[in-house]
C-alpha cells in the first residue's frame, strides 16, 4: 500500500467519523426522559463516543485491506460451498432431519421449555413453507401473511367456541375460510406489479388486524378470546380427571398423568402438519400449475404469451398458501387456548418473510435452517429483546447485499429444457 | 356546515404533513423505481431530532420564531444524514439487481432503524407543551365555533414556502435538471458527463429533508411522539404518492391533501376507530381502478 492510499484512507475514516457523529449525536447521545410533567434530556455522551470510534475503526480496517472486494468473494465462496453441499446431499439431509424431529421428544435432554421452543420453531418453519409457495415459488411478496393466519386462528376458535366442534372438523375449515380470504384479497390486487403487490398485503394485513381490535361483538376486541378448546387424542382428552362417560389419554393408555403427554402431542401435530405442507410443496412444483409459477416468477410477459393465464395462476398461489397460513393459525389457537390481536402484528409478518427470504426464495431447507437459526436466536437472547430486532433487520438488509439470493439459493427451476443432469 | 369547515381545515394541515412525506416517496421511485420502504423511519427520527432541539433550545429561552427556524435547520441537517446514509449502505449495493432485493433491504433498514429509536430514546411515547398556541375563531354566533390556530397556518404556510423553494430546485436549476434526466434515461445521463451516484444521493437527502419537517410539524401538532409513528404515516404518505401519481411531484402534494381530507372526514363523519382502514382501503381501491394515479404518467412495460 502506497503512502497517498493511507492519507486518504485517513481522511475517508475522518469523513465517515463526521457522519456517525452525525447520525448518534442526537438520536443517542441525548436520551429524552420525562421526569413528572415534561422532558428532560439525559447526555449519553461515553456511548456516542464509543459508537463513533467503532464506525472508524472499521472503516480504516476495511480500507486498509481494501476488505471490501475479499469479503465478498469469501463470504459468497463460503455460502455456495455450503448450498452446493447442501444440495448434493439434500434427501440425505431431510431424512436425517426428519427422523431426529420424530425422536427428539424421547431425548435425554429434552425437557418441556425445550419441547415449547421446538413447537414454536415447528409453528414458524410451517409458516415459512407455506409462505414460500407466494414468494418462493410464485414470486409474489406478500407483506401481511399473518392476515392469513389471524383468520385460520379467529376462526378456528371462533368455530369452536361456538359450536363446540373437534379439532378435526375445525381445522379444515379454518384452512378454507383462509384460502378465501386469500381469493378475496387476491382477486383485485394480483394484477399489481410486485411492489406495489408487496405494499397492498401489508395494508390488507393491517386492516384485518383493525378490524380484530375493533369489533368487539365478534372478536371480543383486544381482549381476544379464552378458553379454546384443546386438541384430543382421536376422542381421548388430556385430562388428570375426565369427565363422566369419558377416558382420559392417559388412563386409556395405563399411563401415569403428566402435562408433557399434550405437549408431545402438540408437537406430534405440528410436526405432521409443517411435513404435509413440504409435501404438498414438493409435489405441487411438479404438476402443471407448480410449473406455471415458476415460470411466472422468472418472466411474466413470455407466459402471458404463451397463453399462461397470470391472475388466475398467482390466485392458486395465493389462495393455498393462505390455506397453510390458516392451517398453522388453528394449530397455533388450540395450542395457545387464547388469542387476540396482540400476535398478528406486521413484525409476525416481516419475521416470515425474513424467514422465507434469509433461507433463500424458494428452498425448502433454507426455511428450516433460517427458522432454526432465528428463532432460536431469538430463544437465547431473550433478555435483549430490541436489540434482537435490530440484528434482525440488519441480518436482512445484509443478506440482501451480500447475498440476494438467500443462504440457499434455488431458483433453479424445477424442470429445464435439456435436461443438464451431470 | 361549521362542523364541515373545522374537518376541512384539520385536513388540510394533516394534508400538508403526509404531502411533504409522500415527495420522498415519490421522488425515490421517480429515480431509481424502489419504494423506499424506510421514509416513514425517517420521518419518525426527523421528528425525534426536532423534539430534542426544541427541548434544548426551550432552556435557553430564544425568540420562538427564532428557535423554529433553528429547530427547522437542525433536523433537516440531521435527518438528511440519516437518508444518505441509509441509501449508501442499504441501497446503492443493490442498484441492477432483482426486482424485489431493494424493498426487502429497506424493510430490513426499517425494522432496524425503529428499533435503534427504541433502544436509544426508550419505548415509551414523549409528550411535549404545546409551542404555538391559540387562533382565529369563526363563526363566533353559531353552535359549533370553527378554530383555526396559528399553529395550522404556521403548518399549511411552512409547506407552501417549501413546495416553492422545491419546485424551484426541480425545474429551474441544474441539479434538478440532472434529476429529471436520471429519471428518464440513466445510463444516457452518464454518458453525458452526469454524475448519477451523487444526484441519486441528493435525491434522499432532498426527500429526508422534507420529512424531517414533517416530523416537526407532527411533533407540534399532535406534541405527542414515539418509535412507532413512522409506520402508519409511512403507509399513508406512500398511499398519497401513489394516488397523486407515484413519479409526479405535484401529484405527491395532491395525493397527501386529498388523504389527509379523506381521513379527517372518515374520522369526522363515519368511524374514528376505522380512520386508519379507510387509508388502506383508498389505497387498495386505487391502485385497482386507476394504477397510474391522478397525475401519473401510464407504466409500460417492455420486454
Amino acid at each position: 500500500m502506497e503512502k497517498k492510499d493511507i492519507i486518504q484512507s485517513f481522511k475517508d475514516s475522518f469523513f465517515t467519523g463526521l457522519i456517525a457523529l452525525a447520525l448518534f449525536g442526537p438520536i443517542v447521545g441525548l436520551r429524552t426522559a420525562s421526569k413528572g410533567e415534561g422532558l428532560f434530556i439525559t447526555p449519553q455522551w461515553g456511548v456516542v463516543f464509543v459508537l463513533v470510534g467503532l464506525c472508524i475503526l472499521g472503516r480504516f480496517l476495511i480500507n486498509l485491506n481494501s476488505a471490501r472486494k475479499t469479503e465478498i468473494t469469501f463470504f459468497s465462496k463460503f455460502t455456495s460451498k455450503f448450498s452446493a453441499l447442501t444440495e448434493d446431499k439434500a434427501k440425505h439431509f431431510a431424512i436425517t432431519a426428519i427422523l431426529f424431529a420424530v425422536v427428539f421428544p424421547f431425548l435425554p435432554f429434552t425437557d418441556r421449555y425445550f419441547m415449547d421452543v421446538a413447537i414454536m420453531i415447528l409453528t414458524y418453519i410451517m409458516l415459512g413453507w407455506g409462505l414460500n409457495i407466494v414468494v418462493g415459488l410464485a414470486g409474489l411478496l406478500d407483506l401481511g401473511y399473518v392476515a392469513f393466519y389471524a383468520v385460520g386462528a379467529y376462526s378456528y376458535a371462533l368455530i369452536a367456541t361456538t359450536f363446540g366442534w373437534s379439532f378435526w372438523i375445525c381445522l379444515p375449515l379454518a384452512g378454507l375460510f383462509a384460502a378465501f380470504f386469500g381469493i378475496l384479497l387476491g382477486f383485485p390486487v394480483l394484477r399489481l406489479r410486485g411492489d406495489y403487490l408487496a405494499i397492498v398485503t401489508l395494508g390488507f394485513g393491517e386492516i384485518i388486524r383493525i378490524i380484530l381490535i375493533n369489533w368487539y361483538e365478534v372478536t371480543n376486541g383486544p381482549d381476544g378470546i379464552t378458553g379454546i378448546p384443546r386438541p384430543s387424542f382421536f376422542g381421548l382428552p388430556f385430562k388428570r380427571s375426565p369427565d363422566e362417560g369419558e377416558t382420559s389419554f392417559h388412563l386409556f393408555f395405563n399411563l401415569e398423568y403428566s402435562t408433557m403427554h399434550r405437549i408431545i402431542f402438540l408437537y406430534y401435530l405440528i410436526l405432521v402438519l409443517a411435513l404435509i405442507t413440504n409435501y404438498f410443496t414438493l409435489k405441487i412444483r411438479k404438476l402443471p400449475v407448480g410449473r406455471a409459477w415458476e415460470a411466472l416468477r422468472e418472466d411474466e410477459i413470455a407466459c402471458k404469451s404463451l397463453g399462461v393465464n397470470p391472475t388466475n395462476t398467482k390466485l392458486t398461489a395465493f389462495a393455498i398458501g393462505a390455506m397453510f397460513g390458516g392451517f398453522a393459525g388453528s394449530f397455533f389457537a388450540t395450542r395457545q387456548a387464547f388469542i387476540s390481536p396482540e400476535s398478528f402484528t406486521f413484525i409476525e409478518s416481516a419475521i416470515i418473510v425474513a424467514i422465507v427470504v434469509l433461507g433463500g426464495m424458494g428452498s425448502q431447507t433454507g426455511v428450516v435452517l433460517a427458522s432454526i437459526f432465528l428463532i432460536g436466536i431469538t430463544e437465547m437472547f431473550r433478555d435483549l429483546e430490541q436489540y434482537r430486532m435490530i440484528a434482525f433487520g440488519g441480518a436482512m438488509v445484509l443478506i440482501m447485499v451480500f447475498k440476494p439470493k438467500g443462504i440457499l439459493a434455488n431458483r433453479k427451476p424445477t424442470i429445464l429444457m435439456h435436461g443438464d443432469k451431470k | 356546515m361549521e362542523y364541515f369547515i373545522q374537518q376541512l381545515v384539520n385536513g388540510i394541515t394533516l394534508g400538508s404533513i403526509y404531502g411533504l412525506i409522500a415527495i420522498g416517496y415519490t421522488m425515490v421511485y421517480g429515480i431509481i423505481g424502489m419504494i423506499n420502504f424506510a421514509h416513514g423511519d425517517i420521518f419518525m427520527i426527523g421528528a425525534f431530532v426536532a423534539l430534542i432541539s426544541f427541548i434544548i433550545f426551550g432552556l435557553t429561552g430564544v425568540a420562538l420564531p427564532i428557535i423554529l427556524l433553528l429547530v427547522l435547520l437542525i433536523a433537516m441537517l440531521f435527518t438528511a444524514c440519516y437518508g444518505w446514509t441509509v441509501e449508501k449502505l442499504a441501497y446503492k449495493p443493490l442498484r441492477g439487481s432483482f426486482r424485489l432485493a431493494p424493498l426487502i433491504s429497506a424493510l430490513g433498514m426499517s425494522i432496524v432503524l425503529q428499533n435503534y429509536v427504541q433502544v436509544a430514546q426508550g419505548a415509551r411515547v414523549k409528550p411535549m407543551q404545546p409551542l404555538i398556541s391559540g387562533g382565529l375563531e369563526f363563526f363566533k354566533n353559531s353552535e359549533f365555533i370553527v378554530t383555526v390556530s396559528y399553529l395550522q397556518i404556521f403548518i399549511v404556510i411552512l409547506t407552501i414556502i417549501l413546495m416553492g423553494i422545491f419546485t424551484y430546485l426541480i425545474t429551474k436549476t441544474d441539479l434538478g435538471r440532472a434529476q429529471r434526466a436520471c429519471e428518464q434515461d440513466r445510463t444516457m445521463t452518464a454518458l453525458l458527463g452526469i454524475n448519477v451516484d451523487r444526484t441519486i444521493s441528493i435525491t434522499f437527502i432532498i426527500g429526508s429533508s422534507l420529512a424531517s419537517v414533517a416530523g416537526m410539524m407532527f411533533v407540534l401538532y399532535y406534541g405527542v411522539i414515539d418509535f412507532y409513528i413512522g409506520f402508519l404515516a409511512g403507509i399513508k404518505a406512500f398511499t398519497a404518492a401513489v394516488l397523486g401519481g407515484i413519479g409526479s411531484l405535484p401529484g405527491a402534494m395532491l395525493g397527501g391533501l386529498l388523504i389527509g381530507l379523506i381521513e379527517t372526514f372518515w374520522a369526522g363523519y363515519v368511524s374514528l376507530e376505522y380512520k386508519d382502514v379507510a387509508a388502506f382501503s383508498v389505497l387498495i381501491v386505487v391502485l385497482i381502478f386507476f394504477p397510474t394515479g391522478f397525475l401519473g404518467k401510464p407504466d409500460i412495460e417492455k420486454v
